[in-house]
């Protein structure tokens, strides 16, 4: 099977367990509504302040529920040895990690497609207006964060306390791609497409460019045995 | 076999004495700063220890690459060394800078861009040093922490420029004063002297790991 067949073949395989029993959609979604809302409690009925921070309390609630999920990314294949399976298939194992990497980025973004909506109820944003550059910063900001996520996922996977170790070495690493998809966003719904959200979008752009050429390198020393 | 180098212990007297002359240079000999006073002369040791902490950094790397590279244990315990002992100058330069940031900005934090990439390069060492902590394998953990060396390395700079931007988008960066010739004397004496201490932390604490590996082959050798 050539590569791509062998990417394709994981992104399938993983996004069609997905799709039967919606077991991380689900659970993601609403853990995702939840943040949103226990950030909205923590910090008051204040629509204009809430309106002020929405970008910034969207990303964190993308990223911890991104966080969640990556944990699970290798969970199937856990049980009865599969990973070991995949891994002694013929062929680079970086296609594990493109497949996984895929499914990743198109299960994100289908949360995305809803909690970006959901929170411009909450939050009294005016998302349609720009729903083009906000699909352009959301697709560049999960990019950014499911190729260092799923590396540091495969990473941590064997590792005893890898709940905490993941968000450990994970979170600082996401400050750049965090940084520019909560920038680009506010100044977006600020309503200034042209002017500094460009500097951002360079940022994310060279951010995922360069994990993903490094971290497809290196990833079959992290998962070797 | 292990004994002890009588090379190492001359470099440590030799960092000791250097310290000890830096910080009298440093603390009666220079002049006060004309505008902030004697709290300036706290910048002969926060300067020295950054330089050092970020050359602790990048030996990390360069110990982590020939790791995976050669795959011996003496790179991988060579990193490691480098990454502790990085820690306690990284930590000394924030603990410095804040003491410094209290009478200087009034506030012992700001979000300063290099303040806050400093935190975040110590966050990353914390990290690299964690996942070492929980893995008892001796090959997994110097590879896994060698692909933590290597990723942290890289993600410094562009942690750094995404930091900085996001200050200057919002206000002016302090602009640098110039520094006068004896300031930096003083700065490259101290810098001195924190490389030897920093050479010679590195040699004990590698030849340390060396002796706790050669104690657990013994032990599991016996079992």
């Amino acid at each position: 099977m050539s590569m791509t067949g062998r990417v394709a073949a994981i992104v399938w395989k993983d996004l069609l367990i997905e799709v039967r029993t919606k077991a991380s959609f689900h659970s993601m979604l609403f853990f995702a509504a939840l943040v949103l809302f226990v950030f909205s409690f923590a910090i008051g009925p204040d629509v204009p302040l809430l309106k002020r921070i929405a970008a910034g309390l969207l990303w964190i609630a993308i990223i911890f529920t991104g966080i969640l999920s990556l944990s699970r990314t290798y969970q199937a294949e856990e049980a009865a040895g599969g990973l070991e399976g995949l891994r002694m298939a013929p062929g680079d194992p970086r296609a594990i990690y493109l497949g996984k990497l895929f499914g990743n980025i198109a299960l994100l973004l289908a949360m995305e497609m809803i909690l970006f909506p959901a929170s411009a109820v909450l939050f009294q944003l005016e998302i349609a207006r720009h729903a083009l550059p906000l699909a352009g910063i959301a697709i560049l900001g999960t990019v950014g964060f499911s190729v260092v996520g799923t590396f540091y996922a495969a990473l941590t996977l064997n590792l005893r306390a890898r709940e905490i170790l993941l968000p450990l070495l994970l979170i600082p690493a996401l400050i750049p791609p965090l940084l520019g998809a909560v920038n680009s966003t506010q100044l977006i719904l600020d309503g200034n497409p042209l002017g500094e959200v460009v500097v951002w979008v360079r940022l994310m752009v060279a951010y995922d460019v360069t994990f993903f050429v490094v971290c497809t390198w290196i990833f079959p020393i992290a998962v070797e045995e | 076999m292990d004994r002890r180098s009588p090379l190492v212990a001359w470099l440590g007297i030799a960092a000791l004495t250097l310290m000890l002359i830096g910080s009298i240079v440093g603390l009666f000999i220079v002049q006060a700063d004309a505008e902030m006073g004697d709290v300036q002369r706290l910048m002969y040791v926060h300067v020295p220890a950054a330089w050092t902490a970020f050359l602790a950094f990048f030996l990390v790397f360069i110990g982590s690459v020939l790791y995976l590279v050669q795959r011996d244990q003496r790179f991988d315990r060579f990193a490691a060394a480098c990454a502790e002992v990085g820690i306690v100058f990284i930590a000394l330069t924030l603990a410095t800078g804040m003491i410094w940031g209290k009478p200087t900005w009034g506030v012992w934090w700001t979000w300063d861009a290099r303040l806050t990439s400093t935190a975040l390069l110590l966050a990353v060492f914390v990290g690299y040093l964690a996942i070492r902590g929980f893995t008892d394998d001796p090959d997994s953990r110097a590879r896994w922490s060698a692909v933590v060396g290597i990723l942290g390395f890289i993600q410094v700079p562009i942690v750094y420029l995404s930091v900085v931007w996001w200050r200057t988008l919002h206000q002016p960066p302090s602009s640098p004063r110039s520094v006068s010739s004896e300031i930096l004397w003083t700065w490259m004496l101290n810098f001195v002297a924190f490389l030897l201490m920093f050479a010679y932390l590195v040699a004990q604490r590698s030849r340390l790991a060396r002796v706790e590996a050669e104690l657990e082959a013994l032990e599991a050798y016996d079992v």
